[in-house]
């Protein structure tokens, strides 16, 4: 699909890859406030369907900020005020009416150490639906096994999945908490740095499993590893001290940046 | 560039100067030899504690040796050798010596060593230890046949058995063989225990059933009016069961009767060593033993059977003989209630606290004035209990629920449970700190991991928070069961009695009765140490009491110890 061409709002130059089904996540005017420092100022873009997105930029510079944002997870800290949109399928998330427990079954998530609960691999990967209630047991099991398969973790936990999960190598638990995110079927897979605690044959083996993943699941990936970024993402937007400077198709980005501030980070300049 | 050689020379010369020997106290040595030395005193001062409550207390139950002990003026005395010292004589009583022992105490600067003997016997003598000054001392013996026995009044008896009684006829000492005398002293244990039994138990549930029967009356009368015809039928009702009842009393009452007239039958005929004579009944004697001619096997038997009395037994004279069986359940029930209220109380205020509360000044408030109630004396807590649970709380149960019994107090006074609500409300600050310490402790990313997924707090907190904490939440409650076990000042006034022999669980409806007092072995400790006649008698029962007390709060520990591992080897192999 060609590249857009280059358009501009508030200072943000778009350039992305569209996808076939629209847009999953809409954010517009989004600025984020802890206390009363700024963290996000007017933040614009579209996160497409299907798509893998990456997050890019220096430390500080709230992307994961903003990747906490999509699923409410900021509600968590003290003193957060925001304004601007954040919509999914035409809904403003941040309407008070919105019922959060509900938005965050809509998205999985996954940080960034594996943070596996202290259960069994079977108990791990089916909590989506225990919180849900789900009690038969043939829908338990088919879950698992779908999700810890689509997490590319089934040929290596198949025979101890009623073993503890903190067994598990640090790849391992990482797969089987994208196991757990995909297990409750969201639409929206969110990862903050899913691979920066990981050795290098690990991260391929994540960087192999987003590859997969995407086209089921709009893919939103935190980065600080631009190779990564380059290697699964169809677009990426370049955040630097709380403004999206660029958000276009990846190509375009790690060969021909638009901006001088992208060029200067991704060609290692400065971050 | 003149400048610049004159400060390098000068930065070398600091160098050399500068010390290159680090001293000890940058080393740290001394404070490490300061921190050794104070858990190594805390060590010796904790391993002595225990050293002297457990040989104190399991040499108690031992047999010793009975000397018969000539004085200087003719006269014999027969007793236990407790313990010697060396004292020092007043003027007055230095005077008052003979010559020869005066020029032996002042030949040691007026000091003379004594000698305390248990010579029991306390109906005949007044007392049951006595002093004997060495230089009072003729003669010291062992002689056999003298026998220590163990009676269920007036203490032990020191002396000799002259003769067996049987109705009219008396076998002397001698003409029976000791297999015989044993035989029959069962018999008459048995026939004393049967008593006993229909006594509290069968007469016990009778009189439990016409007390009920008067209550019911008693009920009716108050909700229906004593002119009802209800009240009528109830009384009529009351009247065929007193009949009843009666005629079951009487046929236990002549039993017990036939039973005890049996035992009067069969007297033994005891001399203390200066002969004067004590007639008992056989089955008075709840046991004995030549205390001079028994083998060491012997001697081990009379030991464990001690102790299996003391921990099966209920109290007798004054709580400083038979055993503890109602203290050591009381203690264990209200440690176990007391768990049992502080556990959840203090778990759910931890939780509200630290994660629902809105983390601001009036939470710190709450948070110090929490910490501070652990500083407050126990005994006011004790006054609150009385004053609160006891007359406000059992006051108002009692005019709800049993207003037949009025003025009799059923909740309305101390007892069972408001000692154990006291004593949760003693401890739950301690609950409290350690279960938000263990909250707190909980990552971060396990709350977040599970919100993700779309839990809700609530959900967050009972499948994932709580259960990673509940090893923390343990300790805290060890530590506050370890605190209560030992209370005993708040527990005098809400319901720990010196006797009291019924259990708080019996056969009766509903079984467990948390309104009754109940005995403690803390106070225990304090009521036989303190309060009895005898202090000297009542020493090695403290010791022994203490020792229990310190082995069930060690069990009761170590359980929960171990449910604590269990659940924290759950979590291990956690990398966070």
């Amino acid at each position: 699909m060609p590249a857009q061409a280059a358009t501009a709002n508030g200072g943000t130059i778009y350039h992305l890859k569209k996808g076939e089904q629209g847009s999953a996540l809409d954010i517009s005017d989004f600025c984020l406030w802890y206390g009363s420092s700024q963290a996000l100022f007017d933040v614009t873009m579209a996160v497409e369907r299907g798509l893998v997105t990456a997050l890019i930029g220096p430390s500080g510079c709230g992307k994961s900020t903003l990747l906490r944002s999509l699923n409410r997870m900021n509600d968590l800290i003290d003193g957060l005020v925001i304004s601007g949109n954040v919509t999914l399928d035409n809904r403003n998330i941040y309407d008070p009416r919105t019922d959060v427990i509900a938005l965050r079954k809509r998205m999985g998530m996954v940080f960034q150490k594996p943070n596996p609960f202290p259960m069994s691999i079977y108990e791990n990967v089916i909590y989506p639906l225990r919180v849900d209630g789900v009690r038969d047991k043939g829908v338990l099991e088919e879950t698992a096994e779908r999700a810890l398969k689509g997490a590319a973790l089934w040929e290596e936990a198949k025979d101890r999945l009623h073993e503890s999960a903190l067994g598990l190598s640090g790849g391992q638990q990482q797969r089987l908490c994208i196991a757990r995110a995909i297990a409750g079927d969201p639409e929206v897979l969110l990862m903050d740095e899913p691979c920066s605690a990981l050795d290098p044959i690990a991260t391929a083996r994540i960087e192999e499993l987003i590859d997969e993943l995407s086209g089921h699941y709009s893919i939103v990936i935190v980065t600080h590893n631009m190779q990564q970024a380059a290697r699964v993402s169809d677009n990426t937007a370049f955040m630097y001290l709380g403004r999206l400077i660029e958000y276009g198709d990846t190509d375009s980005i790690f060969t021909n940046p638009k901006t001088e501030k992208t060029q200067d980070y991704v060609t290692g300049r400065f971050g | 560039m003149n400048r610049l050689a004159a400060a390098t020379a000068a930065r070398g010369a600091a160098t050399a100067r500068r010390q290159r020997v680090t001293d000890l106290s940058a080393q740290g040595e001394p404070f490490l030899w300061a921190l050794g030395g104070a858990l190594a005193f805390g060590c010796v001062m904790i391993v002595g504690f225990l050293a002297l409550v457990f040989w104190n207390g399991l040499v108690t139950f031992y047999p010793k040796p009975i000397a018969a002990v000539t004085l200087a003026n003719g006269e014999t005395i027969a007793g236990e050798p407790t313990r010697s010292e060396r004292y020092k004589l007043s003027p007055e009583l230095l005077a008052q010596l003979p010559p020869a022992a005066k020029a032996e105490v002042e030949a040691d600067d007026g000091y003379a060593m004594r000698t305390l003997y248990r010579t029991g016997n306390f109906d005949i003598y007044n007392e049951d230890f006595r002093w004997v000054p060495a230089f009072n001392v003729a003669k010291v013996e062992y002689p056999t046949g003298i026998i220590f026995a163990e009676r269920i009044e007036w203490g032990i008896f020191v002396g000799r058995i002259k003769a067996l009684e049987t109705g009219e006829t008396r076998r002397e000492a001698g003409s029976f063989t000791e297999a015989e005398l044993r035989a029959a002293h069962e018999e008459a244990r048995a026939r004393w225990a049967r008593i006993r039994h229909i006594e509290k138990n069968e007469i016990g549930a009778v009189n439990y059933r016409l007390d009920e029967e008067r209550l019911r009356l008693r009920r009716v009368e108050l909700s229906k009016g004593a002119d009802s015809p209800a009240y009528a039928e109830a009384k009529a009702r009351l009247e065929a069961r007193q009949a009843e009842l009666q005629a079951r009393y009487d046929a236990l009452a002549t039993e017990a009767k036939a039973l005890r007239a049996e035992n009067e039958a069969q007297r033994i005929v005891l001399a203390e060593i200066g002969n004067q004579e004590k007639i008992l009944p056989l089955s008075a004697l709840v046991q004995f033993y030549e205390a001079n001619d028994i083998g060491l096997f012997a001697k081990l038997g009379v030991y464990f059977s001690r102790w299996w009395k003391f921990l099966s037994d209920e109290p007798r004279e004054a709580n400083t003989e038979g055993g503890v069986l109602p203290a050591i359940f009381g203690t264990f029930a209200m440690t176990i209630l007391l768990v049992v209220a502080v556990a959840p109380f203090g778990v759910v205020t931890a939780l509200y606290l630290r994660e629902y509360a809105k983390q601001g000044r009036m939470v710190a408030v709450v948070r110090i004035s929490v910490n501070n109630l652990a500083g407050v004396p126990s005994i006011v807590y004790g006054v609150f209990g009385l004053g609160f649970f006891a007359y406000i709380l059992g006051g108002s149960i009692d005019q709800l629920f049993f207003p037949e019994r009025l003025p009799n107090p059923t909740f309305g006074t101390g007892g069972l449970l408001w000692a154990s609500l006291t004593l949760a409300l003693l401890t739950v600050p301690v609950v409290i700190v350690a279960t938000e310490e263990a909250l707190a402790a909980v990552p971060r990313s396990m709350r977040e991991g599970s919100l993700a997924c779309g839990a809700s707090k609530w959900q967050t907190i009972t499948r994932i928070v709580l259960p990673r904490a509940m090893p923390g939440i343990m300790t805290g409650i060890i530590l506050a069961m370890a605190r209560g076990a030992g209370e005993v000042a708040p527990l005098m006034l809400v319901g720990v009695v010196k006797l009291a022999p019924e259990l708080p669980v019996d056969g009766f409806f509903p079984f467990i009765h948390l309104e009754r007092s109940f005995m403690h072995l803390g106070f225990h400790i304090y009521d036989v140490g303190f309060q009895s006649r005898n202090s000297e008698a009542g020493k090695p029962m403290v010791f022994v009491t203490t020792m229990l007390l310190i082995g069930l709060i060690a069990l009761m520990n170590a359980s929960a110890i171990l449910i604590r591992n269990r659940l924290r080897r759950k979590f291990a192999g956690s990398q966070f």
